[in-house]
């Protein structure tokens, strides 16, 4: 109660200046004064508007007393969008968020690369829910940038130790059986910049090269079977894409047998051409690098092939200066997401601590999260859908004093490796890895309320 | 429609034994049933697989045979090269460096030795790379980098053995081809510096660092051992404007110091982020857009000449701004280097006006 009370004085002191609430004023209203000035109707009008505009957001959110005694403004009085005619349907004929919405985009993290066109764009996991990206938020990843290839001149052929070598246009893709299977897509170098020290500020910048989608096609089993693919001597596939850069990756033949996916669908639609359209090559587990994009062909083959990207990036430098080639699967890892860097509470009392957990080598099986930095640790609840290979989005009450938190979250899979700390990590691989950082994150929750990233130890 | 046709018919010959099968399959339920969808596709020809299959493996499957000399290798690098990694390989402008960073002692044991070494401040490519075959396969398939798959097998060997002899692997009067290519790996600084033993390449491999399921006092000590300097407040931009404007977790607002104390409910109903409308596409944004900034920057030389660079040599010329569209709209060479700016059709007159009026404003 006495944290009410105080709010309220706040409120009422005179000194405070507040500043005007986002969009208080229509397009059409702003219009009509620039033209015709504000005379005393429309300066009654404007401060109404503010009022209401004020009121509707304090005192709904937080049980305030009113500014008003009669009530909320928000409630007493009639908005726009209860007197007056709404849009058609289809004015949006294929939709897009809300005005509302329009902070949480993919963004690249400023200084990173000096090419947009070979860059990365990240995915807004602090604002996400759920386990599923929305389409236009899946993260960006390009080495010679993405073009819109016409899905009529796609081909996929398929080449190397096969007793008939085959090309497939997207009509016979099509046409085959498919699967659909949510799975979670990390690139290797996510949380990267965080090897050696704490570098960018929030969760979409440590974490947001990471995405979870349901994905359709044809299982990359089927086509090697078509093909007569010989697996006694086909111990790898090469998988080549159709861009600029032509990226190739080695893939296992047992992993390609296994639940690699030919893929054209991305939560019910065609994939977006950033993330491959019209093909993409899907391989649960495993960097993203790997599922190459804008596939155009598959070499069955009896070596690995060392490509730029096996063999110059995506190595792991370990402390003997001995580089780690070939490594692909994404262990166990865990984040929380909100409350997150760069956030703001506001006040002390309950929050909904919210975050995501995945493993490259099955399910999520428990997450545990830690209010003080690791020292003791609580059994968070894990929503489902719990699949193998995707994102697990997991929740725990917390009930805030206004002391300084460190937050961090453990994610333990059905392997039963449990996540690691950055301390960990540094001791078997030092700090000049750049690729497979799994480790503990930390936020620190400070008296202010303002959320941070820091690393412990 | 014949190549299908051609292909049902293979399919049938290929699958013919496997029909009749199915047939007698109802009756001896043990001979599984041919899959239905068997015949897709079509075969590719021997001239579409060549088209495509351009990789090349460590064991030098697929090279081409050909050759180039380092001298040659010089100047095509000079030409379609140096703008992004420099005269000697060693630009840190655009990508990371290609050549620096060993020694001809690395090309005798096949480590190179600046990688254990913490003063090293960048990995260069030639420091990392253990196989030839993967310089090779990367500069005919993916360069030069905004004209990929440009280069001839020739024009590529000359290419690796210029990068060789930056590297000091190779002497300057050397010609590499597809004969002598197997030795000159025998020469690559890093050649033994990879291993593959580790378990992050199957799903059953085992981990390299283990960490328990501790619930209580598992930590001493907890000590903050990194957090971002005070400079950097606001280096991603303001993030209350990268949150959502409602709801119990706000961003940030970057652009002002910390909060001396916390805020308390009342003042959420004061948005964080700046009340401005939504900008107006400008064109700067346009530029960006339309994938002029993958060769260009403001005031640094990329691929192509900086925007600062352009307004200075256009100042003063007449209808520089018709030579100008007409240039952007057409592409051209020569002006700024042998690098072609490509034609960009898609700009509509509109746009391609405000973009040259832009950059002959300096970017302003």
């Amino acid at each position: 109660m006495s944290e009410r009370t105080k709010t309220t004085q706040s409120l009422g002191n005179p000194n405070l200046i507040r500043k005007a609430p986002e969009n208080f004023l229509s397009q059409e209203t702003i219009a009509e004064i620039n033209q015709h000035g504000a005379d005393e109707t429309r300066r009654g009008f404007l401060r109404k508007s503010f009022m209401a505009a004020l009121g509707g957001v304090g005192a709904a959110g937080s049980g305030l007393a009113l500014a008003n005694p009669q009530g909320d403004p928000a409630i007493l009085e009639k908005q726009i969008w209860q007197t007056t005619l709404g849009k058609n349907v289809a004015t949006e004929p294929y939709g897009t968020p809300s005005i509302y919405e329009k902070n949480l985009i993919r963004r690249e993290s400023p200084g990173l690369t000096r090419v947009s066109a070979a860059s990365v764009a990240f995915t807004p996991l602090q604002g996400l829910f759920g386990i599923i990206t929305p389409n236009g938020l899946h993260f960006e990843r390009h080495h010679q940038g993405w073009y819109n290839i016409d899905p009529n001149k796609h081909r996929l052929m398929i080449n190397g130790l096969v007793k008939n070598e085959k090309v497939f246009t997207m009509n016979d893709l099509l046409r085959l059986p498919s699967v659909s299977r949510i799975h979670f897509i990390e690139c290797g170098a996510n949380t990267g910049l965080e090897w050696g020290n704490v570098a960018v500020p929030t969760v979409q910048y440590t974490h947001g090269m990471l995405s979870c989608c349901e994905f359709t096609g044809v299982p990359l089993s089927t086509l090697l079977d078509i093909c007569g693919a010989d697996l006694k001597k086909g111990k790898y596939i090469l998988a080549e894409g159709g861009d600029g850069s032509g990226m190739t990756r080695t893939i296992s033949m047992e992993m390609a047998l296994d639940d690699v996916i030919v893929a054209w669908g991305m939560n019910g639609e065609m994939l977006r051409p950033e993330n491959g359209f019209p093909l993409r090559l899907v391989v649960p587990g495993v960097q993203g690098v790997s599922w190459v994009k804008w596939l155009r062909r598959i070499e069955v083959g009896d070596m690995k092939y060392a490509t730029k990207d096996e063999a110059i990036h995506y190595i792991d430098l370990m402390p003997d200066g001995l580089h780690r080639q070939y490594t692909s699967i994404q262990e166990c890892k865990s984040v929380i997401t909100t409350p997150s860097g760069g956030q703001q509470l506001f006040d002390k009392g309950y929050y909904n601590v919210s975050g995501l957990a995945w493993s490259g080598r099955g399910k999520i099986k428990r997450v545990d999260v830690s209010f003080d930095g690791g020292n003791n640790w609580r059994t968070a609840r894990l929503e489902t859908p719990i699949l193998t290979k995707a994102l697990t989005r997991f929740n725990i009450d917390w009930v805030w004093d206004g002391s300084p938190t460190i937050m961090q979250s453990r994610a333990i899979d059905d392997t039963g490796y449990v996540q690691p700390t950055i301390r960990q990590l540094r001791a078997v691989r030092g700090t000049r890895s750049i690729y497979h950082n799994n480790a503990i994150q930390s936020w620190k929750v400070d008296t202010n309320g303002e959320v941070s990233n820091v690393q412990v130890g | 429609m014949k190549p299908i046709f051609a292909s049902a018919l293979v399919a049938t010959v290929i699958f013919s034994s496997g029909a009749a099968h199915a047939q007698t399959a109802q009756a001896t339920p043990a001979v599984s049933k041919p899959k239905p969808y068997m015949n897709m596709g079509r075969n590719a020809t021997p001239a579409e697989v060549a088209a495509w299959d351009i990789d090349v493996r460590p064991d030098f499957k697929g090279l081409p045979p050909g050759s180039g000399s380092v001298s040659k290798g010089q100047g095509i690098w000079e030409q379609k090269c140096a703008s992004c990694h420099g005269t000697f390989g060693e630009s840190n402008e655009v990508f990371t460096p290609i050549a620096g960073g060993t020694t001809k002692d690395d090309v005798k044991t096949g480590r190179v030795a600046s990688l254990t070494s913490e003063k090293q401040p960048q990995r260069t490519t030639i420091m990392k790379v253990a196989t030839i075959s993967t310089l090779w396969d990367y500069v005919y398939r993916a360069m030069p980098w905004n004209a990929p798959r440009t280069l001839t097998v020739d024009e590529t060997y000359a290419l690796v053995a210029f990068m060789l002899n930056l590297s000091e692997v190779v002497p300057d009067d050397f010609v590499l081809s597809n004969k002598n290519i197997a030795q000159v790996q025998g020469m690559m600084p890093n050649r033994n510096g990879m291993t593959q033993k580790h378990g992050l390449w199957t799903v059953k491999g085992t981990p390299d660092v283990k960490n328990t399921a501790c619930m209580s006092n598992c930590a001493q000590h907890v000590a903050i051992g990194s957090v971002l300097p005070d400079y950097a407040r606001n280096a991603h931009n303001n993030l209350a404007e990268q949150n959502r404007e409602y709801g119990p977790y706000r961003g940030v607002d970057t652009t002002k110091p910390p909060l001396s104390a916390l805020p308390a409910a009342g003042m959420m109903m004061v948005s964080t982020a700046s009340a401005a409308a939504p900008k107006a596409a400008g064109p700067a944004d346009l530029f960006k857009k339309e994938n002029c900034s993958a060769c260009h920057a403001p005031a640094a030389k990329l691929v192509g000449p900086s925007i600062a660079d352009i307004a200075n040599k256009y100042k003063g010329v007449a209808n520089a701004q018709a030579i100008l569209e007409k240039k952007v709209k057409a592409g051209g060479a020569g002006v700024w280097g042998a690098i072609p700016m490509p034609a960009q059709p898609q700009l509509s007159d509109a746009d391609n006006k405000t973009l040259v009026q832009w950059m002959l404003n300096g970017g302003k």
